[in-house]
């Protein structure tokens, strides 16, 4: 506009929309604080205060004694033995959970035919078990089956095997759909079977993708097993959950360097065997 | 005719030294696994075993419906998604505002420290900093939502930094040249460039939160997971189940609504 290009604008042009937005936002804002009990100075409580400084500054020195350390290097081997396995038996799962649900390997979609029906219902149903195995935290699983197996590493295992499960079988699915499918179509309608088609048809345009989410989901698996310990599930998480409910800051302060530790190995060994494979 | 040299035959025939190595590296490790826990696997196979399963499968049946308890179902649910929104929405904030040094916007030393600063809040899980802030702070959401705004701070800040980095620097330029101070220069210069993707790395990481939230009360820090704790610890299984019921529906909803969102947006003029 001619005017306001004569005449410069002293204020905001959008300022009342700004506004509006701002206002709107707080608005909101309020009743969440209230539901989430929000009261900053409970942090400053005198009380919480004294609790709080006397853990954290027992943070330093960390504990360093050979006792102390053994034990925490055990937990850290068995942290990554439980991601390690529970991974392996997750995928015990979603392959063939993964199979029956890619649409690429489907022989009922080549034309209508018998078995059509059921093909969709086995499907749906394959379906609806992964999100069921999924859509519970791993967490909650384990917590459940520390109830049924007892405290340890097994319940960890467990867990991770049902949640990974679920999540690896619906990406292999939607991996398995999403590159090339021509060549398995073809080998189904030169009338091989499900699995061989996979084989020769599909695995060897995805196994990389395939292989790499896998490990990515590893990594994802050695995070998650390093907290399965808060609900008893065995590794570093239940040795930080007794050094915190003793109120050990030093304890605690080693274990969670150890936790930064980890976290790093498992990201770095992720991304070289991602590199290797790509 | 060409000759085939062994580098060729030897792809051909489909042998790889080194992928069967890591194959074989990979099949001991997981068998070293599986041996160092030692699991007890007649507890999952036998008879007698299973028949303890099932028993224990039946106590969560049926869940309690009753309406009293949905509604303190509901109460959970809600104060989950309190938990998860303030959380993200204190991190965005903080995290906008310490993007800033980390994108190196003050110098060297600021942006390494900064730097490190957020790889600390992001490295240590929520779960963790819920168990400390439970001590800091005392039981209940509001410890959940401190806990869940330091993880994603470390996340959010270091995401945000790389927008900033990546922005083109021109319109600030441009409008420092013409006499705009620097601080109105990044408002009106970097921030709208920049701001869908924070929106978009912030509603991606309240959908994450939304999941962790759930289960933050089991270390005491509010929401359903710590209904669910609580009725387990007391052996109420129909109310346990109920809860996870919750859990699931909330999840799926969370999931289903980011899924359509994604689809939305990957749709041309959508």
């Amino acid at each position: 506009m001619p005017d306001s290009l004569s005449q410069p604008a002293t204020r905001d042009p959008d300022a009342i929309r700004r506004a509006s937005w701002i206002l709107g936002a707080l608005l909101l804002m309020w009743p969440l604080l209230h539901i989430a009990q929000f009261r900053p100075a409970e942090l400053f409580d005198s009380r919480n205060l004294a609790v709080m400084g006397g853990f954290v500054g027992g943070f330093f020195p960390p504990v360093l004694t050979t006792e102390f350390l053994s034990l925490t290097l055990k937990a850290t081997i068995e942290t990554l033995a439980m991601a390690t396995a529970g991974v392996v038996l997750a995928l015990l799962i979603a392959a063939p959970l993964g199979l029956v649900l890619s649409h690429s390997l489907s022989i009922s979609r080549i034309g209508p035919g018998p078995g059509r029906g059921t093909g969709e219902a086995v499907r749906t149903l394959s379906r609806f078990t992964l999100l069921l195995l999924r859509g519970i935290p791993e967490i909650v699983w384990a917590l459940l089956l520390v109830r049924a197996f007892g405290l340890g590493p097994a319940a960890g295992v467990l867990a991770i095997a049902i949640t990974y499960g679920g999540m690896l079988g619906k990406v292999y699915a939607e991996i398995l759909e999403a590159g090339d499918t021509r060549p398995a179509r073809v080998l189904l309608e030169a009338g091989s079977g499900r699995l061989m088609a996979f084989f020769y048809g599909l695995l060897p345009g995805a196994a990389q993708e395939l292989a790499s989410y896998t490990v990515y989901r590893w990594e994802c698996a050695v995070r998650a097993s390093v907290i399965m310990g808060f609900v008893g599930a065995g590794g570093l998480g239940q040795l930080m959950d007794q050094s915190m409910k003793m109120l050990n800051g030093g304890e605690v302060s080693t274990i969670l360097v150890i936790f930064l530790l980890l976290v790093l190995l498992a990201d770095a060994i992720s991304v070289g065997l991602r590199k290797l494979l790509a | 005719m060409s000759t085939v040299t062994f580098d060729e035959r030897r792809r051909a025939l489909g042998f790889c030294i080194y992928c069967w190595t890591t194959m074989l590296l990979l099949a001991v490790l997981v068998w070293a696994c599986f041996a160092y826990l030692s699991l007890d696997w007649s507890l999952l196979f036998s008879g007698e075993s299973a028949g303890y399963m099932v028993q224990f499968i039946q106590r969560f049946f049926p869940p309690d419906l009753s309406s009293e308890f949905l509604q303190r179902i509901a109460k959970g649910t809600l104060e989950t998604l309190a938990i998860s929104a303030l959380g993200t929405l204190l991190a965005a904030a903080v995290g906008l505002f310490l993007a800033l040094p980390a994108a190196g916007r003050l110098g060297g030393l600021p942006k390494a420290a900064t730097r490190f600063f957020l790889n600390f809040l992001r490295s240590v899980p929520e779960l963790v900093w819920a168990a400390l802030m439970v001590m800091a702070a005392g039981l209940g959401p509001f410890a959940g939502t401190l806990a869940l705004a330091l993880h994603t701070t470390g996340v959010l800040g270091r995401l945000f930094a790389e927008s900033l980095e990546n922005v083109p620097s021109q319109p600030t330029q441009a409008l420092v040249e013409s006499g705009a101070s620097p601080s109105l220069a990044f408002v009106y210069g970097t921030l709208p460039s920049i701001t869908p993707q924070l929106i978009a790395y912030s509603m991606y990481r309240w959908e994450m939160n939304i999941r962790m939230a759930t289960v933050l009360g089991f270390v005491g820090a509010g929401g359903l997971g710590q209904m669910l704790y609580y009725e387990l610890s007391l052996l109420h299984e129909a109310q346990a189940s109920s809860v996870i019921i919750a859990m699931l529906i909330l999840v799926v909803f969370v999931d289903a609504i980011s899924a359509w969102i994604r689809r939305r947006q990957m749709r041309p003029g959508g």
